[in-house]
């Protein structure tokens, strides 16, 4: 056992643990916490995969932009100190059978499947990624990060038409 | 580097993924249903850097798959966040079972 085994089932760990939490508590603010060191692991895991880039970028994101944003809606729509309302307990006991149906399932195959694993490294450096993203050649990705731009700049228009507030009808 | 086989790191992106699909069924608060929404699209993303990194760690496909996805899911979150801000305004509540508007 050397250091990155363990170090790769610690992190496995803690964010499995901190996911059911997330999806098992009943304290709403609570949920949104224990999602927040759930994405905390996922990067600690693209970290264990040495893409640095990558484990920034989520924390950044996922950390410092999705959850804030679920933090505010929920500070602005619930009453975050009560708890919800506890499900049902058949529908409980149902999408606890299809999920565990589900992964066994696909855990049956994983079991069973044979990939022929390649031993060489990535070149996963900001420098590297740059140079593709902006790469206007054959496998370059200029023309995703362009779309991906008027994208966000559509959600942003969407959310502000969305959001704002109707004008006051006249009595 | 590669002490621990692919499949295990796929273990764990499908057991994220069916913790998603268990909160998604069970929860019946929207903004609860976003996280579980999150929770997917994330071990999706492991998987993508996964095979990235085992099978083709010569090219950089995964990685920019996965970046992608972070920044589509930043959109969908944000556009979700401003409807579920609205239904409250005109709900006053955000449970799945109130927003049914659009079948009357």
């Amino acid at each position: 056992m050397d250091s990155s085994v363990i170090s790769f089932y610690a992190i496995s760990a803690f964010l499995l643990t901190f996911g059911v939490m997330a999806v098992t508590t009943r304290k709403i603010f609570r949920a949104a916490i224990w999602l927040l060191f759930s994405l905390i692991g996922i990067a600690a895991l693209y970290f264990w995969m040495d893409f640095q880039f990558l484990a920034a970028v989520q924390i950044i994101v996922y950390i410092g932009g999705i959850v804030v944003l679920i933090i505010f809606s929920i500070f602005l729509t619930q009453m975050s100190g009560k708890d919800m309302p506890q499900a049902l307990t058949s529908r409980k006991l149902i999408a606890l059978a299809l999920s565990l149906g589900g992964f066994a399932f696909i855990a049956h195959f994983l079991a069973h499947a044979n990939y022929h694993e390649s031993s060489g490294l990535v070149d996963a450096s900001m420098p590297a990624i740059g140079r593709k993203l902006l790469s206007v050649e054959t496998g370059g990705y200029a023309l995703p990060f362009e779309l991906i731009s008027v994208l966000l700049l559509a959600s942003m228009i969407g959310c502000i038409v969305i959001a704002l507030k109707k004008a006051q009808e006249k009595p | 580097m590669n002490a621990i086989p692919l499949t295990h790191v796929l273990m764990v992106s499908t057991a994220l993924f069916f913790i998603g699909v268990y909160g998604f069924f069970t929860r019946r608060n929207l903004i609860t249903m976003l996280m579980s929404i999150e929770l997917i699209l994330n071990s999706v993303n492991i998987n993508f850097v996964a095979f990235n990194k085992y099978l083709y760690p010569e090219q950089m496909e995964g990685l920019f798959f996965s970046l992608f996805t972070i920044a589509i899911a930043a959109a969908e979150a944000a556009v979700a966040i401003a409807i579920i801000i609205n239904l409250y305004r005109t709900h006053s509540s955000i449970d799945v079972e109130d927003a049914d508007e659009l079948k009357l």
